[in-house]
């Protein structure tokens, strides 16, 4: 019988799991869960090609007799710009995710784990950065169909601006989901801010054609600088307005923004239910 | 109503009386934008003890849970868990408890054993230690041979097996469930309350677990009970049982029950509560009681009851209405629709 009420010696865990094994194992389950729903396995692969086919194709026989993007044929000159579109679409989406964990509980149990809020930011995070940039790179297949013929190390530059755009847009994603407890208010909102900033980066039509004040605004919108450097890698010749390494630059400052955002987002604890 | 509540004497001789507690909830409020959820609740649980925390939808139990459990600052007050204040020192706090919630928190799209290899990262377990570790917990909870099978799969009794896991992989000193039998049938329910009794006994886990239902608060060590943001009644169950004197008489009054209620208290001085058509009285000899007052009131009473004070008899004598309004007799109806779909 229990005569006394002292706790029998237990096997102690660890201090502090620390940052990286929980963000770890967080970035491994958006992973899995990814893999294991085949339809969105589908969506990611065969998404990319409609879009940009359908759009291309439409605007390229449409719009030839203006002629506005210099003589490519618009197919081409939309390259860029679906892949942008692409992994804008899977970033934000991914991170619905942050609102169906909140609803269904999962997120309540990491929420009252020893795991430091940064270590559920970069986990989550870094989760939608990882399938949104493979998608971005599988749209990347399709390059030379869009007479793009890239060297080994324009690959890798490409690479990383898929990646650093994916990554801001999926913090930027995380932000606005955390507050969320709905997916159509997430989809409000995406609709309203998100697909403007895309239109408005350059994918569709080029920066020097548009009229004043909307040249402001897609020079203050980070995704310009994502268009511009894919353009500028994908096709040398065509003139840009930004160059390569201040684009790079403005990613990476867009990126760590965003981080910072997502994780002041997490950071607050409140007197209101987490859930 | 808190100053109301007597310090009783222990249960048995088993509990360590000096312990220091290892949950201390001291004069929590909390109020949401437009209602109060808790008013100034205070109370203690003991290592190795099965606590329940009983009360009706809405009763705050479960806003004392999410301040237990650091997911929220209480308004005033303090939550004090294995000497970690929930508000100063959640991080240290959280190392301390396991915690299964009401809502499934397992990852349906994974399997039993990826959730707890998941879970155990989470608390910094990792490697040979985490997979012996998850081997164990779940030949505990008797799903080693399912090991390998996606959540989604599983039966309501099965998932809340491996949420039970998931609150009790690293090893916590304290336990936190709330409501852990929503949706269970009745064979699943009594193995989790027998699971529960069995960590107490052997690895003397302190447990709090929050119910409305008063066949689980009945097997407690020792009971709070809430009521609108209150604690009305802090005890084991039958020390609060004992508190009500002898018997409990229902009497369905024919006609008008307050009026019923006058002249019964007039007639035999007894305190009488009137409950819609009906009157209760406690009293001690309740089978004596019942002819006399069946007598002396003929054609006024419709039905008449005699019971022993139940948990039930408890909340109606500290707060004077019945444990369930109309409102959540709605909720509970809406509960049982749920299980029936399940079971379909």
């Amino acid at each position: 019988m229990a005569t006394q009420a002292t706790t029998l010696p237990r096997p102690m865990a660890p201090a502090s799991a620390g940052v990286m094994l929980p963000a770890f194992t967080l970035w491994w389950r958006e992973i899995v869960r990814f893999y294991r729903q085949p339809t969105r396995v589908v969506g990611v692969l065969a998404s990319p090609l409609v879009f940009w086919l359908v759009i291309g194709s439409g605007f390229g026989t449409s719009f030839r007799s203006g002629g506005g993007p210099g003589q490519q044929h618009y197919l081409d000159y939309f390259y860029p710009g679906a892949l942008i579109m692409i992994v804008l679409f899977t970033s934000i989406f991914t991170m619905m995710s942050v609102i169906e964990d909140r609803k269904e509980g999962f997120l309540l149990s990491v929420l009252v784990a020893p795991v430091p809020r940064t270590a559920i930011v970069l986990g989550k995070v870094l989760g939608g950065t990882t399938l949104s940039a493979v998608q971005g790179m599988i749209f990347l297949l399709f390059a030379p169909f869009a007479g793009v013929h890239l060297d080994p190390v324009q690959v890798l530059l490409v690479a990383l601006v898929v990646f650093l755009v994916s990554f801001s847009l999926t913090a930027l994603g995380f932000a606005i989901a955390w507050p969320m407890d709905s997916s159509q208010a997430f989809h409000g909102i995406v609709n309203l801010f998100l697909i403007p900033l895309w239109l408005v980066s350059g994918a569709l039509f080029p920066l020097t054609g548009a009229s004043k004040w909307l040249q402001v605004v897609m020079r203050v919108n980070p995704l310009t600088y994502g268009v511009a450097a894919l353009r500028g890698l994908m096709y040398p010749g065509a003139d840009s307005s930004f160059p390569l390494p201040s684009s790079m630059a403005t990613l990476v400052l867009f990126s760590m923004a965003m981080f910072g955002l997502a994780w002041l987002m997490a950071n607050r604890r409140t007197t209101r239910p987490a859930a | 109503m808190v100053s109301k509540v007597a310090v009783l004497a222990d249960a048995g001789p088993e509990v360590e009386h000096a312990a220091a507690p290892v949950i201390s909830v001291q004069n929590i409020v909390h109020r949401y934008e437009t209602r109060t959820a808790l008013n100034g609740v205070s109370f203690d649980v003991r290592p190795a003890e099965l606590f329940g925390l009983l009360g009706p939808n809405g009763s705050g139990k479960t806003t004392l849970f999410r301040i237990l459990s650091t997911l929220m600052i209480p308004t005033a007050g303090r939550a004090v868990v294995m000497g970690c204040d929930a508000a100063q020192d959640p991080a240290s706090l959280r190392r301390q408890i396991g915690v299964v919630f009401q809502a499934q928190s397992v990852d349906a799209k994974l399997t039993a054993y990826e959730n707890l290899w998941h879970q155990g990262h989470l608390y910094g377990l990792r490697g040979s230690a985490l997979k012996k570790r998850v081997g164990e917990i779940l030949a505990r909870v008797g799903l080693a041979d399912r090991a390998k099978e996606r959540v989604e799969t599983f039966s309501g009794g099965m998932q809340r097996r491996i949420e039970l896991a998931k609150g009790l992989l690293h090893h916590p000193g304290v336990l936190l469930l709330d409501e852990p039998t929503t949706g269970l049938d009745p064979g699943a329910r009594r193995d989790l309350w027998q699971y529960l009794q069995m960590l107490r006994d052997e690895e003397h886990v302190s447990v709090l677990v929050t119910t409305h239902l008063m066949e689980e608060a009945e097997r407690c060590d020792r009971l709070a009970i809430m009521n609108e943001g209150n604690l009305v009644a802090l005890g084991t169950p039958t020390e609060l049982k004992s508190e009500i004197g002898g018997d409990v008489i229902m009497l369905d009054a024919a006609h008008d029950a307050s009026l019923l209620a006058d002249h019964i208290r007039a007639r035999f001085h007894v305190e009488t509560t009137v409950m819609g058509n009906q009157v209760r009285i406690e009293r001690e000899g309740g089978h004596r009681f019942v002819p006399d007052v069946v007598e002396a009131f003929p054609g006024e009473i419709q039905a008449i009851s005699v019971s022993k004070p139940a948990l039930e008899d408890v909340f109606i004598h500290r707060t004077g209405h019945k444990f369930w309004s109309e409102e959540s007799e709605t909720v509970s109806a809406v509960d049982k629709k749920d299980k029936k779909k399940k079971r379909r």
